[in-house]
């Protein structure tokens, strides 16, 4: 299965990520490679097979609703690149108009 | 060209959880900012969410009450960027659901419609954008990140303003009552967004969808779709095309305006969150939590008229709140006029509950004081009127109708010699109409009943007013 040039873009622009005209082609042909691997496994039958979204064998593991106390104002923003009078700053928002 | 709008709803509310949906930080409003957060609500490497009981109970009473199926169900990651999304995803439901294909009833005109329930969903909230207009950049609050949120989005069944306002109110009535949310549109733990399209009448095929945001309140969401509808029928009508885009909508300006285009942005890319693992729901569990579902809005209003006997109008008012039902029930257990009860509550009482914007809940008059204003005026105690004139004291002060009664000396007379001394002194004042009486005009009479009641402060009995003035009256 082929992954064009297109969509490694889309790819890299959803998940925010730069990168160059040569890593472009590089993770084309990796992704590809992948995916041709991947239509191997599908040509298994896995006919009456439930789709695995977990391998661990719980359900239902629950939590009381009890607050418990949070972090301090200075905790939660101590590893944060920037902040302001406890607030985390970020780069300006230019897509909300 | 005529057409028609199609409108569908999403609504988000809050659950009133004391903790997040996945990790035990309080869910509290108003707090300083980034007070009420920890290593899972902000997305910090290695903490593993876990998932608030309490708010899959809400979730699955809430969908019994829209008449939903209830199923087993798992949570999905749904991934975009934004600041105020810590973890770069948000958690959140999509192939499985925990509620789908339900349904409530609406009043429409003197019918009832059903707008069907696409399906409900639990999901996290994001944190909060506080744009300062400076240009150094945006600050972001995560208190609260991670508020458990019910997701419940209906069929593109309604087709005016109107309608959806009235979805809406239905709706809150049921959360409301069901203790699952709060209501609050103002303070956002009630929010809607509408998507709006219009088509030709006649025409099958849905037009091009516009999703309208910021509405926060009844007044807004009426204002925004029929401002919404003006402006998509003003674009067909001059050959021009409709965008899929979310508009905001602006308060000051009175009009929507375009925030982003939806054409690329919605790649989510969803899939199950392996942080959690499923939520089976047996269904001897939903036999037991349908069997403790409390009376819903539409239930109490139809027992209202039966019980009661009131009046349609009367019932709908007082069950438009869990809390002002409740109300007016304890005042009728201690006073077994319903329809006088009625009046008092949805006259005086809520009079001046809207007037120190109160909300019944918190009312200054409990029910035992309010009933026995009631009583005194059944008793014979002081008039109609007087008890209408008192009540605004009574509301603020805190005394017992009795006391008050006694302090401003408003006890009704009844006392025929005293009654007929006033009525004297009335006929002797007013020659002319007592001539005009005594020349067949009966309703002179009037006249003079208002004479003696005013002449008394209102503290005349008027049904003995009545009788005795007849009597003098005839001469």
């Amino acid at each position: 299965m082929q992954i064009s040039k297109q969509e490694v873009e889309h790819v890299a622009k959803l998940a925010r990520l730069e990168i160059t005209e040569g890593e472009k082609d590089a993770f084309s042909k990796q992704l590809s490679s992948i995916l041709t691997y991947i239509e191997e496994l599908k040509s298994w039958d896995t006919t009456g097979v439930e789709p695995t979204a977990t391998v661990l064998d719980q359900t239902n593991v629950l939590r009381e609703d009890r607050a418990r106390p949070s972090l301090s104002v200075e905790q939660a923003v101590m590893n944060a690149p920037d902040s302001d009078g406890g607030y985390f700053r970020v780069p300006k928002i230019l897509e909300e108009r | 060209m005529a057409y028609e709008v199609v409108i569908g709803l999403e609504v988000h509310a809050q659950l009133l959880t004391q903790s997040k949906m996945f990790c035990a930080c309080g869910t509290r409003f108003g707090l300083p900012a980034n007070t009420q957060t920890c290593p899972v609500c902000l997305g910090l490497p290695g903490s593993l969410p876990v998932i608030n009981g309490t708010a899959v109970e809400m979730a699955i009473r809430t969908g019994l009450a829209l008449n939903c199926t209830v199923q087993s169900n798992r949570f999905a990651r749904k991934n975009y960027f934004y600041p105020d999304l810590p973890k770069g995803y948000q958690i959140s439901q999509y192939e499985t659901p925990i509620c789908e294909k339900g349904w409530i009833e609406i009043k429409a005109g003197s019918a009832t419609k059903r707008i069907r329930i696409n399906r409900a969903h639990l999901e996290e909230d994001a944190g909060k954008n506080v744009h300062d207009g400076g240009t150094d950049g945006s600050r972001i609050d995560l208190n609260r990140a991670g508020t458990p949120l019910l997701e419940i989005v209906t069929e593109p069944d309604m087709q005016s303003a109107d309608e959806v306002v009235t979805y809406l109110k239905t709706l809150r009535d049921i959360l409301v009552y069901l203790d699952v949310c709060d209501g609050n549109m103002e303070e956002g733990s009630l929010r809607c967004e509408p998507n709006l399209s219009l088509r030709p009448v006649g025409q099958q095929a849905f037009g091009t969808k516009v999703e309208l945001k910021n509405i926060n309140s009844f007044k807004f969401v009426k204002d925004a779709i029929e401002y919404e509808i003006k402006r998509q029928t003003k674009v067909l009508n001059e050959g021009g095309k409709i965008y899929q885009e979310t508009r905001l909508w602006d308060v000051d300006k009175g009009q929507t305006a375009v925030m982003r285009s939806k054409e690329e942005a919605h790649d989510y890319r969803y899939f199950p969150d392996p942080d959690l693992v499923p939520l089976t729901i047996a269904p001897e569990r939903l036999d037991q939590d349908r069997g403790s579902l409390p009376e819903l809005p539409v239930a109490r209003q139809q027992r209202f008229v039966s019980q009661y006997g009131l009046p349609e109008y009367d019932a709908g008012v007082l069950t438009s709140s869990r809390h002002l039902a409740d109300y007016f029930e304890t005042c009728v257990k201690l006073f077994n006029q319903p329809k006088t009860v009625s009046n008092w509550v949805m006259g005086e009482l809520l009079r001046e509950l809207n007037h120190s914007d109160t909300p019944v809940e918190a009312s200054p008059i409990s029910p035992e004081r309010f009933v026995s204003l009631l009583k005194v005026v059944d008793n014979g105690t002081i008039s109609l009127k007087v008890a209408r004139d008192l009540f605004p004291e009574l509301y603020a002060s805190g005394k017992s109708p009795e006391q008050l009664v006694q302090e401003k000396g408003l006890t009704q007379v009844s006392d025929e010699g005293a009654l007929e001394t006033i009525i004297d002194e009335v006929m002797a004042k007013s020659p002319a109409q007592l001539a005009q009486y005594r020349s067949g005009k009966d309703q002179v009479l009037g006249f003079f009943v208002g004479q003696v009641l005013k002449a008394s402060g209102g503290k005349a009995n008027p049904g003995k007013v009545n009788e005795l003035l007849k009597r003098k009256l005839a001469g």
